[in-house]
């Protein structure tokens, strides 16, 4: 039990903040605290919320996946296409995505483990090869359409006698961060931040990092799909559907109080931390700043947030803007 | 004895310097490209095609020549793109349309970026945040003043300030010379000035170079602060070339991860403190190369659609 109190403590600032959030648009707005508003804000922040958890465990183990928001438009403009409204072709495709995120990720892992290519670099050659493919196979208008079943997740729900509708998005996101916190507290969850605290001392105790690391990216890009899935059924089929989100996902995770470099942090931070961003969003509209002002708002408190952060640690030494590339096996 | 060999063997290239191995993938992939082309029926190194080429890589070139800068010291600038809309904005709106207003327009544009390269170094330096964070902070920050004040283009250029965009010197277009001279003057500030060799120090290591006796903070600053003066530069250029300011022409531009792209293709490390502006330009150059390539494959592939959709 210790270590989890460790582990909120060192991140209790994440979570002040998003109660903080929620407190107050429960006061601009007291209908949020019912079940069903409340659902509804998990549902909205369910792509978001997953795609920082894989964001995370690129992140902690000291690399970068700037591929992830191209990867998701990649998802549903094909998923669009393959299925053009065909039922029957739903699992197949999804299967297929499936297939298509850890082939990116498996690629992202091993340029940048084995070829020794920054991660930064890495995942921005995918997140221009996949938006350009994007673009040459669909012209700037993605054709065909999603069938209803495999809009179900993003949009529907399942109904519980005497509680009303809980939307599928909701469950999965629980469900990811169930499975990420497990994850994160066994052997390789351990064996992960290691890597990200110190590649060098990770490998001469045994650590096999390159796989580890190649892991992590796998993971992200899965979280990727699963968050195309969502959003294909959520915001509907565009070119654009995926723009920027990898840069979100980043400020949710930096939220959260994990290092850019790697090796400290905690998974259900990151996770909040892009709670936290939704809860922004959300008051901002309620307050009426919506959309005009939202990103110079985001802005400076990812700055502020950060700023918070490092003068907590106290530290002197500025931390690199970019992870040393992986060194050489020893 | 084999690593002697090995040594031998590379001395002529490293004598050239890291940017030549950039150099020359960018010639063998010009050969490719025109051999693709011409395969296919087409003439690609043509004036027209090599100077279509050029001048989509004006604006790139110079908002990558900044960014080098920035990488060199150890940082990186994700808020260029905004930037770039933004003084496109700010140089079409000072000016609007009149001849007499071209010079404090420009004035405007290079104190705006001034001052926005500024913040980026004082939020790193001072608040000690992470490079990435504070640009991409930073950056969101003008997004959002791009969107609560401009729905669309706005301004207007006078016409003899559009001749930046449009006119030529013999065969070589006005702006391609601007980027030659900001890479140019870059490359002097980089390697004749002691300023410029305080950016290698710091990027190479901060703290060694802090105990050194190198003013590291000023010296972050300064980088961020010519980094976002070329993204003004390239914003004027932009809004030259459109005849009005437009909020997204960075952002559609992707300027801000392209120019990253084509700093790190040039041969600089994006760790910092290695590499330099010549891999830059051959970097932009071959990203336009690419580009260019796709383009004509992509016209034909959308060609052909069309020639077999009736």
């Amino acid at each position: 039990m210790r270590t989890l109190r460790d582990r909120v403590g060192a991140a209790a600032p994440v979570f002040g903040v998003l109660l903080l959030l929620l407190v107050a648009i429960a006061v601009v707005n007291p209908n949020f605290l019912e079940p069903a508003s409340l659902l509804a804000y998990l549902k909205r922040a369910a792509p978001l919320a997953i795609l920082a958890v894989g964001q995370y465990f690129v992140i902690v183990s000291g690399e970068f996946d700037l591929s992830v928001g191209s990867l998701v438009t990649v998802q549903v403009v094909v998923a669009a296409r393959l299925i053009d409204g065909d039922e029957s072709a739903t699992v197949p495709v999804i299967v297929l995505l499936i297939g298509l995120g850890l082939l990116v990720g498996l690629v992202n892992g091993l340029i940048t483990t084995r070829l020794h290519v920054p991660s930064f670099v890495t995942t921005l050659g995918m997140l221009l090869v996949l938006s350009g493919a994007v673009f040459l196979w669909t012209g700037g208008a993605p054709r065909g359409s999603l069938s209803e079943s495999f809009r179900e997740p993003g949009r529907q729900g399942i109904d519980i006698p005497g509680f009303g509708q809980v939307p599928w998005s909701a469950l999965i996101l629980i469900a990811v961060a169930a499975g990420a916190a497990v994850l994160m507290r066994s052997a390789w969850g351990h064996t992960l931040v290691a890597t990200g605290d110190n590649d060098r001392a990770a490998a001469l105790a045994g650590v096999p990092v390159e796989r580890v690391r190649t892991t992590a990216f796998v993971l992200s890009a899965l979280a990727a799909t699963v968050a195309a899935i969502l959003l294909g059924g959520f915001a509907g089929v565009s070119a654009q559907v995926g723009e920027g989100l990898e840069f979100s996902a980043i400020t949710a995770v930096v939220l959260g109080g994990v290092v850019l470099g790697g090796g400290r942090g905690s998974v259900l931070a990151a996770l909040a931390g892009a709670l936290v961003l939704e809860a922004l969003f959300t008051l901002l509209n309620l307050l009426g700043v919506s959309g005009a002002l939202e990103s110079t708002v985001q802005g400076v408190i990812i700055i502020a947030a950060v700023a918070y952060a490092a003068r907590r640690a106290g530290r002197r030494r500025r931390p690199p803007a970019v992870p040393e590339p992986s060194p050489q096996p020893a | 004895m084999t690593a002697l060999a090995e040594r031998v063997r590379w001395a002529p290239r490293l004598a050239t310097g890291p940017a030549a191995g950039t150099w020359i993938a960018l010639g063998l992939v010009v050969l490719l490209a025109a051999a693709i082309v011409t395969a296919r029926g087409g003439d690609y190194l043509t004036q027209a095609n090599l100077l279509n080429m050029l001048s989509r890589t004006t604006a790139l070139g110079i908002v990558a020549v900044g960014q080098t800068i920035a990488i060199l010291a150890g940082s990186l600038d994700l808020s260029v793109a905004y930037l770039i809309g933004l003084t496109s904005l700010i140089a079409a709106e000072v000016m609007a349309g009149d001849p007499a207003m071209i010079v404090p327009g420009v004035l405007a544009v290079l104190a705006a970026s001034a001052l926005v390269g500024l913040v980026n170094g004082l939020v790193i330096t001072k608040l000690q945040v992470n490079a990435f964070i504070a640009t991409l902070g930073v950056g969101l920050v003008i997004k959002g003043i791009l969107e609560s004040r401009y729905e669309g283009p706005a301004g207007s250029v006078p016409v003899l300030f559009q001749r930046l965009g449009y006119d030529r010197i013999g065969p070589i277009p006005v702006a391609v010379l601007l980027m030659l001279a900001v890479a140019g003057a870059a490359a002097l500030f980089l390697h004749r000035t002691r300023a410029g060799h305080h950016v290698y120090a710091v990027g190479g290591n901060v703290e060694v170079a802090r105990l050194s006796g190198v003013p590291t903070t000023r010296t972050t600053v300064l980088a961020h602060v010519i980094c976002s003066l070329c993204a003004g530069v390239a914003g004027l250029y932009l809004a030259s070339r459109l005849g009005a300011g437009a909020p997204y022409v960075g952002t559609d531009g992707g300027y801000d991860l392209e120019s990253i792209a084509a700093v790190v293709l040039g041969g600089t490390v994006l760790a910092g403190g290695r590499g330099g502006v010549s891999g830059t330009v051959a970097g932009v150059l071959l990203l336009a190369v690419l580009d260019n390539l796709f383009d004509q494959l992509v016209l034909d592939a959308f060609f052909k659609a069309s020639c077999a959709a009736p």
